[in-house]
């Protein structure tokens, strides 16, 4: 892999750019693997360059059936944030924050990491008293968040109305350090450090069984013929239900669609990202200038990848109350990502019945934030049977009683 | 957008006019139940990329609840019916077959 810097992007000028190599490989599958992750958005290629960088284990394959980060990571309104209550999340989510700071040296590929600071609006009483009690939990966690007036809110958005009838900001959730990163680059920069190992990343390849002995893998059905490992990943989100029933288990998830849109590009006038979650609105303008928005969840299984638009409606019925200049802005597109949801919204990182199968799911509404920390622990659990990061994410918390319960933290879909 | 029939009303009615309300069919499982049994009522959902059955309510109309059978993979309805039994009628069942022959669903209690 030839190395990214400021003198390659001159010495490439220089020659009219006919030195640049291709950023990852598209080689045919090998018989045998050690790992093969099944997924390649964000989290099953950051489990892959975890595995390698952390523990050395660089004969893996990473099998995607449609394109490299094209399902959620290229859907998602990227935004990074650690403020959750519950501790065992907080302690992921930050070390996926924290990640993300370096994240563009580290992998030698420029993800556009802004940690602009991610305001999560309080716009009921219900809202004040939770977010002050995340905010004392956030102390104690040692995540750097704080509790804001409308005043300080104002500061940091002029553009915000703070006394709409309906919707008034009563104070706010401020977390400094979070705040967005290019989603695309994320996966594009693992994938180029993962193929940069020697790792295989193959695409328009479907797993279409998977393979066991004596309730142990041994290895995947693909539409590019049989692959053998000695351990699977199954990092697929939304079709997570559909890859566990190959592999003969059955897992607690639904899948439902999320929507977002994107307006046409206007001149900055907001530095900041703003979440609603009482009406389920989040906005922040991206580098183009375009006001990036994302709605809700549709209530019923879905696998269409389509939005509705009553959901549009009501985002955007909220969040022009809340930012009355953005009432005559066009939107561009609008598009929907299909979600795997959990009882509790958290998500799933665990062993599964399956002997040498891990399974990384349930990431629901908030999964891209997550990506360098669940790598992380996924990739040290795969590799040592057991992770502190993801010891509370087992499959059988819900058996157990042991919740994450972030649903009634965060009082809507996160 | 999604347009169910309620079948007590008789009209098509908009998913604004609706709440989801989940799987349908469940068997529940209450004291005296093992913990297996238990956990799959409450967390184990079907999650078919395909044929469906829901319950849905008709909360800005007549406020009664209801069956849909209805296909996640492509929003397509095969049809509504009462929440008065515990299975599809025959009639919606013949008409997913007419459309997706083969089609499974878990077993019906």
């Amino acid at each position: 892999m030839k190395h990214y810097s400021a003198f390659a992007v001159a010495r490439e000028a220089l020659r009219y750019h006919t030195g640049w190599e291709r950023a990852w490989r598209s080689p045919e599958p090998k018989k045998k693997y050690d790992v093969i992750i099944v997924g390649a958005g964000g989290h099953g290629l950051a489990t892959a360059y975890y595995l390698g960088k952390n523990y050395g284990i660089q004969n893996v394959a990473v099998i995607e059936k449609g394109w490299l980060g094209g399902g959620n990571t290229g859907r998602n309104t990227t935004i990074i944030r650690s403020n959750y209550l519950q501790d065992p999340s907080a302690a992921l989510y930050e070390k996926a924050r924290s990640l993300y700071e370096d994240l563009s040296q580290d992998l030698n590929y420029n993800v556009m990491f802004s940690p602009r600071g991610v305001i999560m609006l309080a716009q009921t009483q219900h809202e004040i008293r939770g977010y002050q009690r995340t905010a004392h939990a956030n102390a104690l966690q040692g995540v750097k968040t704080e509790w804001i007036t409308p005043e300080r809110v104002k500061e940091l958005v002029p553009i915000i109305n703070l006394d709409g009838p309906r919707y008034p900001v009563l104070g706010g959730l401020w977390q400094e350090r979070g705040g967005t990163a290019r989603h695309d680059a994320v996966a594009w920069g693992y994938a180029r450090a993962c193929s940069a190992m020697g790792m295989d990343i193959i695409q328009q390849c479907e797993v279409t069984g998977v393979r066991q002995d004596n309730g142990r893998v041994v290895g995947v059905d693909t539409t590019k013929g049989a692959i053998d490992c000695e351990k699977l990943g199954i990092v697929v989100a939304g079709h997570s239900g559909q890859l566990a029933e190959m592999a003969g288990f059955r897992l607690p998830l639904e899948a439902v669609a999320l929507q977002a849109l994107v307006s046409e590009p206007i001149k900055p006038c907001m530095d900041v990202v703003v979440m609603a979650n009482t009406v389920h609105g989040y906005m922040s303008q991206s580098d183009k200038g375009e006001m990036v928005i994302g709605g809700g969840t549709d209530a019923y299984n879905n696998f269409t990848q389509r939005g509705s638009f009553h959901h549009i409606e009501e985002t955007v019925r909220a969040l022009v109350e809340t930012f009355p200049m953005i009432s005559r802005l066009k939107m561009l597109r609008q598009w929907g990502g299909i979600v795997d949801m959990t009882g509790d919204r958290s998500p799933i990182l665990s062993k599964t019945p399956l002997q040498g199968c891990f399974i990384n799911a349930g990431w629901g509404t908030g999964g891209f934030k997550a990506i360098p920390g669940s790598g992380w622990g996924m990739a040290q659990l795969m590799a040592t049977g057991h992770s502190p990061l993801t010891e509370a994410f087992t499959l059988e918390r819900f058996k157990e009683g042991r919740f994450i319960d972030e649903s009634v933290a965060a009082g809507v879909a996160h | 957008m999604l347009i169910l029939n309620c079948p007590y009303c008789g009209v098509d009615v908009e998913e604004t006019e609706l709440a989801a309300g989940g799987e349908a069919h469940l068997k529940r499982f209450g004291p005296g139940a093992s913990d297996d049994e238990f956990h799959d009522y409450l967390f184990m959902r079907e999650n078919p990329k395909g044929v469906h059955f829901e319950r849905w309510r008709h909360v800005n109309g007549c406020g009664k609840w209801f069956h849909a059978a209805r296909a996640t993979d492509t929003l397509e309805v095969f049809g509504t019916y009462s929440a008065q039994t515990t299975e599809p009628p025959k009639e919606i069942r013949e008409a997913i077959t007419a459309k997706r022959p083969g089609w499974t669903w878990r077993e019906f209690e």
